[in-house]
């Protein structure tokens, strides 16, 4: 090379010879061809391939977020709505079991009204044959002595009946008398 | 020269081949180097001056701009070949011409012959008389400059590195060899001739960036709408 150039005047260099021009013409459009033609366009398709795939697994994970988001908001919505269920069936036992109390304390009271209405009748109605016993037997009693004393038969009925009656009425008018 | 190019030219269209063929949705490390600078260029040069739309219209042609020419730029680093495929005036200056032909096929396919033509010399919001200034400048821009300074500077950068790579290491083979004091100095001189062969590297992807956005931002000045 130093030889070459110290032999060419300088300007030779600025000053193409026609034959490499040529060549470097063939060599210049066998480059471009083949690179424009093959080299270029395959390696642009993976390039480009590559960037879909990124963007497609960006927008995946975008969607997998979204869903996964959506899934946490709906467990969380069904997690107040159980929530809240659970509240309502406590406060509805609550209401029940106050109710049933209530109910069985009304129930209580107007059975034990029951039992002692029942009771007071049954007093009452033992109390009045027990009246009406006593009354025929102190009638009786009261003749067979009365027979007795006086010594004189009481069998007539009708007298005797009035004469006890108005002694019963006796008793009865004077009850302090006879207690 | 035409060698060395068909050597890069077959090598790099033979491993982006495989590495294409080989494509996978999971990268392996080959393919992931290709696409950083696919990616690299689509978004860092195209989008950032074509915008979206217009972009991929041109990314086909822009990403193969400046693959082939980082290809044939690092052919000056790479061992055996040192001789980079742009660093021959040829190259730059067909590459050149594309982007020439590119853009005024655009803008002419866009705006019309006339309109295409008032369209770039003739930027709105400037005084009458200015023109008469502007109009030539922006013509003579259009048709001659913007091409030849893409050639130029990208012909220049390569050979510029070339001569400095040849200067340094022909320096440290020198002074090593030289048999007196100076072989002290060798090792500083080889230490610079790896920065530079460092530094070329660079400048290969660095000429390979510029070169494909300002393609990028004449097209974009052609088929704008306004200014």
């Amino acid at each position: 090379m130093i030889q070459a150039e110290e032999s060419v005047p300088g300007w030779r260099l600025l000053v193409p010879q026609p034959q490499e021009i040529v060549w470097t013409l063939i060599f210049l459009v066998i480059f471009a061809l083949v690179f424009m033609k093959f080299i270029l366009p395959r390696l642009n398709a993976v390039l480009e391939e590559r960037a879909e795939k990124i963007e497609g697994g960006l927008k995946k994970a975008e969607e997998v977020q979204h869903q996964a988001d959506q899934l946490k908001a709906d467990q969380e919505q069904a997690l107040a709505e159980a929530r809240q269920e659970a509240s309502a069936i406590r406060d509805r036992a609550r209401q029940d079991g106050a109710r049933i109390i209530e109910e069985a304390k009304a129930q209580a009271g107007s059975e034990n009204e029951r039992l002692l209405t029942a009771g007071r009748q049954q007093l009452n109605a033992e109390r009045t044959s027990a009246a009406a016993q006593l009354r025929g037997e102190v009638g009786t009693l009261a003749s067979d002595l009365a027979s007795k004393i006086v010594g004189e038969s009481l069998s007539d009925d009708e007298r005797s009946r009035r004469v006890i009656d108005r002694f019963l009425d006796d008793l009865e008018s004077s009850p302090t008398a006879t207690r | 020269m035409q060698l060395v190019r068909l050597i890069i030219l077959a090598v790099t269209l033979i491993v982006l081949a495989i590495i294409a063929s080989r494509a996978k949705l999971v990268p392996g490390k080959a393919q992931s180097i290709v696409e950083i600078l696919i990616e690299f260029v689509n978004n860092s040069i195209i989008q950032n001056t074509l915008g979206l739309r217009e972009g991929k219209r041109f990314a086909p042609m822009l990403i193969t701009m400046f693959f082939f020419i980082f290809a044939m730029n690092l052919g000056g680093v790479i061992p055996g070949l040192n001789l980079a495929g742009t660093s021959v005036i040829g190259m730059p200056l067909l590459l050149a011409l594309w982007t020439f032909v590119t853009y005024v096929v655009f803008g002419v396919k866009k705006h019309g012959l006339g309109g295409y033509l008032k369209h770039e010399t003739m930027p709105p919001g400037v005084p009458k008389p200015i023109y008469i200034l502007l109009v030539p400048i922006e013509f003579l821009q259009v048709i001659l400059i913007r091409w030849a300074s893409l050639t130029i500077r990208l012909l220049a950068n390569m050979v510029a590195g070339h001569i400095m790579m040849v200067v340094f290491i022909g320096m440290t083979q020198a002074l090593l060899f030289s048999g007196s004091a100076l072989i002290a100095l060798a090792p500083f001189s080889g230490a610079l001739a790896i920065g530079i062969y460092g530094f070329e590297i660079f400048v290969a992807a660095l000429q390979a960036f510029i070169f494909t956005m300002l393609t990028a931002v004449y097209i974009q000045m052609a088929t704008s709408d306004e200014h």
